[in-house]
């Protein structure tokens, strides 16, 4: 497990029943959707910061470590969060932190969800010797302390990028994730539907993917939502003791540089107060997104 | 009983085996030998470390050796309690080294750990009582569940500690003193610890309010619950059965978790300067001093197992169901 | 007359409108009288066993009223219930076994149950005792947790635990459809038993295995899409039944003592209607065979000869 936090999933409580999600239809859970203020909310704020991390640089310095303005500067209208120590403008170096941390977010979330959804799925599928291996290589992996294993992963590594980064992440926070998505498929795995598409001979990964994936679909979307946090955490984490991306920057590597360079006894606080802002804000408006979600699909969870 | 023990050793066992050898293979096998490199670059910043360094780096890296007796080779000296010599703090041995550290990491992260989930449970079943407390505690504890640790602790840092001055925010206890065993000395030790427990408290009290107020409205809508209250039994000794239940998966959930605090609590330290693992991690990282890291990690994995082991016994002690099939009594 | 419902109204909540589960039955149950209510699975039988012990959060009271023994029943408000729950009106639910909180002895959640309705345990320990003997169990269940018991057990423990204040009145939720035949005669012999011992005075079976009702049912009703078809003594209802929907419902039985499966019967053409906006007249219309003009408007439900009540202009 990454750093992501208990969530409203069954992946906390491995020990809980599962039971399969009944799927809403499309228009009504979209009906539900448009009057989810969860929702609403927290789509809107990961959404404008998305944007500004997308177009944001557009507008800006083309280098975020460019120093090319006046040391220690306070927030004003020219330096909207001001200036580090070094004269860097602290808002270039957000917007583009913002770029990096969904970067990092999505390629991380994206290799954790396909190693999960791999074994979650062919655990719970097949069952059997199969499920017992995968079961046991899941809670390997799983007490092992994550961030601990990629502190000394990554400090080997002479140059570093966000890609090698994300994949590392990828490849320690998955566990949890395969484990709920084990659960869920085993219950799907007794449907009659399924049964039927085994008895008449179809391959096991076409089953899995025609005939289990999509029937947790919903599902599957909250669980990437949950890995895009705890691998933004985790890169947070990374890129704070030192062990960030070499190039560029990142929201993790301000909150470096700006406790390296003394920013707390100096008294620059607009050093670090935007760049965990801004990681709260994307990964809290993920998590009640999330929330949102969850009734959305999940009819019992919604209020009458 | 044994079967149920037998198994989680066997895992935790494996896991164990599992971090011992990556922490052997990494340094082994990453390309452009970094061992080496890295020797080359210590032993310019700190010349007399170098034969020492050398002479360890032989003994369990030996490359003249075939591959399989390094490996065996690096197994012999852990268990002889041998990590080999820090380069930052020369010519101190690692394990050394890391035992002066494991107090300040296990103060702050056992009274951090318990306080937050026995705490982050009694909100959590608060906060599935009723709309308005349900509408504050979770969006609370989403933001901190969602907050960086290290980004809480420079926050109370700053204001508490700089701006306020209401707590030292650097250190374990103040520089003008030794370590004995005084009021001064005490006090100016809890002084120190109070604001990171504080921001590690924080962080993971989030995490387990959410987890607790979902377990519990989970328990709530079960069968038993449906049927205590067709009987008329009041609220008060539904959600009193409904909240110890939820302990259960809750204690699970501890044990799962305990990875993320004790990095949480890496982190923390760093920010405060607090002569924990966390802050070892850090100067191994900047003194290139690779033996202290693996040791810090081999320390951290093997705690954090231990811990999960007595959770597992806990858990046993506290759930008559684990426990009657464990015995056989279930039909 | 032990229990009165007139007009009971009870609808579901839902996105697209209120669905009228419960659509104004009325009838009588009397002192002693066990009474099987049959039907599909959406006919409104389960509302109707519901509300007269507690309304789920969709469930709204829209109308009617209740009566047991004389006095008022008070099913729109949740907490007023609370004085009849268990001491006048029990449940024993279709989840007979998973009822019981899992990580408590039965007999410390028993006591606790009864402590936090007023009910000193020493004082009723031994009753306890008697009829836990009564229905064949061994007194050590009480020091058990439930996982150690078989769910023959747990269903025989919940009986006896959910009629211990002896209630004037006692709803059976499907009781019966998750164990083997062999148990469910057991368990329907039972149910009688505690009637002919007093500790329950009258009793409303719900299920849709009429074969099985009719072994221990004093009457049987039969209700339609949210209202009722017939009521008569359950002799009657099986030989003699006069409205249609009963009439297929008995020849779909294949014979008495073979469980027929809850499904769309087979025998019956087309499916029950929509409740969210139900068509006039009578329900049943659109598949009954004898369906003519008049029944556009709804039949009353009527007395046609003693104890035999029907919701048919057919049926006379």
């Amino acid at each position: 497990m990454t750093a992501a936090q208990p969530l409203p999933d069954p992946a906390t409580s491995p020990d809980a029943p599962v039971p399969a999600l009944p799927e809403a239809p499309k228009r009504e859970a979209l009906y539900f959707a448009l009057r989810n203020p969860k929702l609403l909310i927290g789509l809107g704020i990961v959404l404008a910061f998305l944007v500004t991390g997308i177009l944001g640089p557009f507008f800006l310095s083309p280098d975020p470590n460019a120093r090319i303005a006046p040391p220690g500067l306070p927030p004003s209208g020219e330096y909207w969060f001001g200036t580090t120590q070094f004269g860097q403008d602290i808002f270039t170096q957000f917007v583009y932190g913002i770029r990096a941390t969904f970067l990092v977010g999505i390629l991380g979330g994206v290799v954790a969800a396909v190693i999960g959804m791999a074994i979650g799925f062919v655990a719970g599928y097949k069952g059997g010797w199969v499920d017992e291996i995968l079961n046991m290589i899941t809670n390997v992996v799983l007490v092992l302390p994550t961030l601990a294993v990629l502190f000394i992963l990554v400090a080997y590594m002479d140059s570093r990028g966000v890609m090698m980064q994300s994949f590392f992440i990828g490849l320690t926070s998955w566990p949890w994730a395969a484990r709920a998505i084990r659960s869920q498929a085993l219950s799907l795995s007794s449907r009659d539907f399924v049964d039927l598409a085994r008895l008449s001979g179809v391959r096991t990964w076409k089953i899995i993917v025609r005939d289990i994936a999509p029937n947790m679909s919903s599902y599957l979307f909250m669980t990437l939502i949950l890995l895009f946090g705890g691998a933004v955490l985790a890169a947070a984490g990374l890129d704070f003791v030192g062990l960030g991306p070499t190039d560029g920057t990142s929201l993790g590597l301000m909150m470096h540089q700006a406790v390296k360079w003394g920013a707390l006894q100096l008294g620059v606080w607009w050093w670090f107060v935007p760049p965990g802002l801004g990681i709260t804000a994307i990964v809290g408006s993920l998590y009640v997104m999330n929330v949102g979600l969850d009734e959305v699909f999940n009819p019992r969870l919604r209020e009458m | 009983m044994r079967k149920y023990f037998g198994r989680k050793i066997f895992v935790y066992a494996l896991t164990f085996f599992a971090a011992v050898t990556i922490n052997w293979m990494i340094p082994r096998f990453m390309p452009g030998d970094p061992v080496q490199s890295r020797l080359a670059r210590a032993s310019l910043s700190n010349p007399e470390a170098s034969q020492a360094m050398r002479d360890y780096y032989n003994s369990v890296f030996g490359l003249d050796m075939p591959v399989w007796q390094q490996y065996l080779n690096f197994w012999g000296s852990l268990f002889k309690g041998d990590l080999g010599v820090s380069i930052w703090l020369f010519p101190t041995p690692v394990t050394e080294v890391i035992m002066d550290a494991v107090p300040y990491s296990l103060g702050l992260l056992l009274p951090a750990i318990l306080l937050s989930w026995v705490i982050g449970n009694k909100f959590g079943a608060y906060a599935a009582r009723s709309k308005w407390l349900d509408n504050t505690v979770l969006p609370v504890g989403y933001v901190l569940t969602a907050t960086p640790y290290m980004w809480l602790a420079l926050l109370l840092a700053w204001s508490l500690g700089i701006v306020g001055g209401f707590f030292p925010s650097s250190g374990a206890y103040s520089f003008a003193l030794r370590p004995e065993f005084s009021w001064v000395f005490v006090s100016s030790l809890l002084e120190h610890w109070f604001l990171p427990f504080l921001s590690l408290f924080l962080v993971s009290l989030g995490g387990w309010a959410i987890g607790m107020r979902n377990m519990i409205i989970y328990e709530l809508e079960s069968e038993y619950a449906n049927y205590l209250q067709a009987l008329g039994a009041p609220r008060r000794l539904i959600r009193r059965y409904a909240f110890r239940n939820a302990m259960l998966p809750q204690l699970t959930g501890l044990a799962v978790q305990l990875g993320t605090v004790v990095a949480g609590a890496l982190l923390t330290e760093i920010v405060f300067s607090y002569p924990g693992l966390g802050f070892l991690i850090l100067q191994a990282i900047q003194n290139q001093d690779f033996f202290l890291l693996q040791g810090v990690f081999l320390f951290i994995v093997a705690g954090v197992l231990i811990a999960n082991f007595i959770i597992d016994i806990v858990y046993v002690l506290v759930d008559p169901r684990t426990r009657i099939q464990m015995q056989g009594g279930a039909k | 007359m032990s229990l009165k419902v007139s007009d009971l109204r009870v609808y579901y909540r839902t996105l697209r409108g209120d669905v009228r589960a419960l659509d104004g039955p009325a009838f009588t149950l009397a002192d002693g009288e066990i009474m099987g209510l049959a039907g599909e699975s959406g006919s409104g039988k389960s509302t109707l066993g519901k509300s007269l012990i507690r309304l789920d959060g969709r469930m709204k009271y829209v109308g009617g009223a209740v009566e047991l023994d004389g006095d008022e029943v008070p099913v729109w408000d949740d907490r007023k219930m609370n004085d009849f729950r268990y001491k006048r009106i029990s449940l024993i639910p279709q989840y007979a076994m998973s009822a019981m909180n899992p990580t408590r002895k039965i007999g410390r959640m028993t006591a606790e149950l009864l402590e936090s309705r007023g009910v000193r345990f020493r004082e009723v320990r031994e009753e306890l005792n008697r009829r836990i003997e009564l229905v064949g169990l061994d007194v050590d269940v009480l020091d058990r947790y439930p996982i150690e018991l078989s769910g023959g057990m747990k269903q025989r423990v919940v009986m006896v635990l959910s009629t211990l204040l002896n209630p004037s009145l006692l709803i059976a939720d499907e009781v019966t459809s998750a164990l083997d035949v062999s148990t469910q005669r057991a368990v329907a012999e039972t149910l009688v038993e505690f009637r002919d011992r007093r500790f329950v005075k009258s009793m409303i079976v719900v299920t849709h295995d009429i074969s099985l009702v009719y072994q221990i049912a004093d009457s049987i009703m039969v209700m339609y899409a949210g209202r009722l078809a017939e009521k008569a003594p359950a002799r009657t209802i099986i030989e003699a039944p006069r409205h249609p929907y009963t009439k297929m419902l008995i020849s779909a039985l294949p014979e008495v003592g073979v469980k027929y499966a809850e499904k769309r019967l087979t025998g019956i053409p087309g499916s029950p209607p929509g409740l969210l906006d139900p068509p006039k007249g009578c329900r049943f219309r659109a598949r009954c065979p004898l369906a003519s003009e008049e029944c556009e408007e709804q039949p009353p439900f009527v007395e046609v000869e003693r104890d035999h009540y029907v919701a048919c202009w057919k049926a006379e």
